[in-house]
């Protein structure tokens, strides 16, 4: 039984830390602009779809996962110039729905560009699988959890530590406060958008080798980051990491203990019932403002 | 007067071409379909309408069915079941059609057979479940195998293999769960227990955990029953988990896709399959050998790597053609009755013989046990 309860929470850990992944992208955005960009499962699909087929075009493996995180970067630094920025005046929930109608642009581009079919990625190192007693575990899942652990600390570094990330955060604060100090509020955003579609092409590219991707697996991802994101508290970045994982975790223990049929239904109840005690979420401040 | 002749056979004969005109235009067969050709179910309703698209241009360039032209209607439903009842609507009332092809998943078909059968319009489904013909709808055809026919053939080897405990793992799918309910039905019949009982969504990513419960149960073979990238991720995972037992998966996944994906994991999978797969390895005598080259030469020549799901469309097509071209006019009952009365029908997925009480005329020879190595399929004896 604990060999099998190990092996469920490596599971539910390989598959949290991509949930955390794109909860962390979701609070960046909504921590610049209190927007919840519902385009960030998109950015996951399409950090994943362009180092399919750059890696297939013969660009060697490295250069085809850097290559990819750029073009990610700039798909989500566009979205922000030609398509939030424009509307800047509009309310949170309008900008809200041009993320929505973004997501659908996104992924019909995707399935114009790549088609419909599903495909993967090699694993960054030999499939050998490591045992652990009578667990066993992937590297890739190591490269995962990895990753996502860089990924968490380098973003909590650039908040917490540099003038941009300071900058940034004081955008959300008070938007007329920051340009009245001198921060170009545009560029903060650019850069929100930016970062966030950076987390989503690691956790795309990160995951891939193990569960393969195709135009469409954004959807999915996004909903489930989007949980993480609310379940860990609105706004907090290590609430989203937490919830990520929380989540990915529930979900792999209520299959393994309970009924696989009944995974999401059981994750999903547990999410009601934190929210339900905590309005705010695990790490949300207390006092936040409901929107 | 000889200008008056002239004039008068001129006339003559621009009334003629303005009949024989009218009377084609009059009688063309009107096909509608909803397939799922983009959407998680794409690697069906994909080349299925592909390969309908290169016939119907085909036969519409040779003249049509005995002159009557092809008019081919599509939609695509995304595999979602409230488009497709949408859409076949739309196919009945405003679009007319004589016959509907259609749905790729047995989620679509079943979710519009009602509609077809109070509409009477004759429907070939080209989806798994038994569902679908079973009870016979007067109406409703279909040309796949069943998923009950996946559940015997997977059984009888099983049983010859001499295994007795069978894990089972479905996905959340329509014909995952109809594939579930055939096994759990069709295992006491061979002498099989099921040990284990596990489901996973489509769309998740990893099933280790599923997997990690079946290694504690004592099953000596794992059945997977689904299709898309799921079964593959399942495949992965079980060779992953260093779990030796023998794997077979249905004929959800008869395509290069799933070896792709699954690349050395899928080494040593076996599933029960049509003839297409594996049509340059049959015997010269088998009858089904010819159609089956003919169609793969034909779809790979224009469209790359051929997949068992556009033979469904294949088969489908050409029952309609048939039935039409014996009926000899585009009415709705003549062809139904026609359709039902198909016989020695070689088509892709088997020799057909349908009757009021079997809407498909399939039988288990139909399909070829096969396993995969070295990147191919083989066949099992």
């Amino acid at each position: 039984m604990t060999d099998q309860l190990f092996q469920f929470l490596i599971s539910g850990i390989t598959v949290g830390s991509v949930y955390a992944l794109v909860g962390l992208g979701f609070t960046i955005i909504y921590n610049a602009s209190d927007v919840v960009n519902f385009a960030q499962g998109e950015f996951v699909m399409i950090g994943a779809m362009s180092a399919i087929f750059l890696y297939r075009a013969g660009v060697p493996y490295p250069f085809a996962l850097a290559a990819a995180v750029i073009i990610t970067m700039a798909v989500g630094m566009l979205l922000e110039k030609l398509a939030i920025e424009p509307a800047k005046n509009a309310s949170v929930v309008t900008t809200i729905i041009i993320t929505i109608g973004a997501s659908i642009f996104l992924r019909g581009a995707a399935l114009l560009i790549w088609g419909k079919d599903i495909y993967g990625l090699p694993p960054f190192t030999k499939d050998v699988p490591i045992s652990i007693g009578n667990a066993t575990l992937l590297p890739q899942n190591l490269y995962v959890m990895g990753g996502t652990a860089l990924s968490v600390l380098a973003v909590r570094y650039f908040f917490d530590k540099t003038i941009t990330g300071k900058a940034i955060l004081a955008c959300s604060c008070n938007r007329k406060a920051a340009s009245l100090v001198g921060i170009n509020v545009n560029r903060m955003l650019l850069i929100a958008y930016g970062i966030s579609a950076l987390l989503g092409a690691i956790a795309g590219i990160l995951v891939t080798p193990i569960t393969y991707t195709s135009y469409d697996s954004g959807v999915m991802l996004g909903l489930k980051g989007f949980c993480a994101a609310i379940l860990g508290g609105m706004g907090s970045s290590m609430g989203a990491v937490a919830g990520g994982l929380l989540l990915g975790v529930i979900e792999s223990l209520g299959a393994g203990i309970i009924s696989s049929g009944y995974k999401d239904a059981i994750a999903f109840v547990v999410i009601l019932a934190v929210l339900f005690i905590r309005p705010s979420g695990l790490l949300g401040s207390a006092d936040a403002e409901r929107v | 007067m000889y200008k008056t002749v002239r004039m008068i056979m001129v006339f003559a004969a621009a009334l003629l071409l303005c009949s024989t005109y009218t009377a084609s235009a009059g009688d063309t067969l009107k096909i509608g379909s909803f397939l799922a050709v983009t959407g998680p179910a794409s690697f069906l309703g994909d080349p299925e309408l592909k390969t309908l698209q290169m016939y119907i241009d085909d036969i519409n360039s040779k003249g049509g069915i005995d002159g009557t032209k092809i008019e081919f209607i599509h939609y695509d439903t995304k595999a979602k079941a409230k488009d497709a009842k949408n859409f076949v609507n739309r196919l009945i009332k405003k679009d007319r059609v004589d016959v509907i092809i259609g749905g790729s998943t047995s989620g679509n078909t079943i979710a519009v057979m009602d509609l077809v059968e109070k509409a009477h319009v004759p429907l070939i489904s080209l989806a798994g479940s038994v569902k679908i013909i079973e009870p016979v709808k007067k109406w409703i055809f279909k040309t796949p195998h069943t998923d009950r026919m996946a559940a015997a053939k997977i059984f009888e080897d099983i049983k010859a293999r001499g295994f007795t405990k069978v894990a089972l793992i479905t996905g959340n799918g329509g014909f995952d769960k109809s594939g579930r309910a055939q096994c759990l039905a069709l295992a006491p019949k061979y002498g099989l227990v099921i040990v284990a009982d596990e489901k996973y969504g489509n769309s998740d990513t990893d099933m280790t955990t599923q997997i990690t419960k079946i290694r504690s149960t004592d099953a000596q073979v794992i059945v997977n029953f689904g299709f898309g990238k799921a079964p593959a991720i399942v495949t992965k995972n079980i060779r992953q988990l260093g779990v030796k037992l023998p794997l077979y998966q249905s004929h959800g996944v008869a395509s290069k896709k799933f070896i792709e994906l699954a690349g050395e994991a899928a080494e040593g999978v076996r599933l029960p399959a049509a003839g297409l797969i594996v049509a340059d390895k049959l015997p010269d005598t088998d009858p089904q050998k010819r159609v089956l080259l003919a169609y793969k030469n034909a779809y790979e020549a224009k469209y790359g790597p051929v997949s068992t799901f556009g033979g469904h469309a294949y088969d489908a097509l050409f029952i309609t053609v048939n039935a039409v071209r014996s009926a000899g006019s585009t009415d709705r009952a003549k062809i139904r009755d026609e359709i039902e009365k198909t016989k020695g029908f070689v088509g892709t997925g088997g020799i057909f013989n349908m009757s009021p009480s079997d809407h498909l005329g399939l039988g288990l020879d139909s399909f070829h046990m096969v396993e995969i190595k070295n990147g191919d399929w083989v066949l099992v004896n």
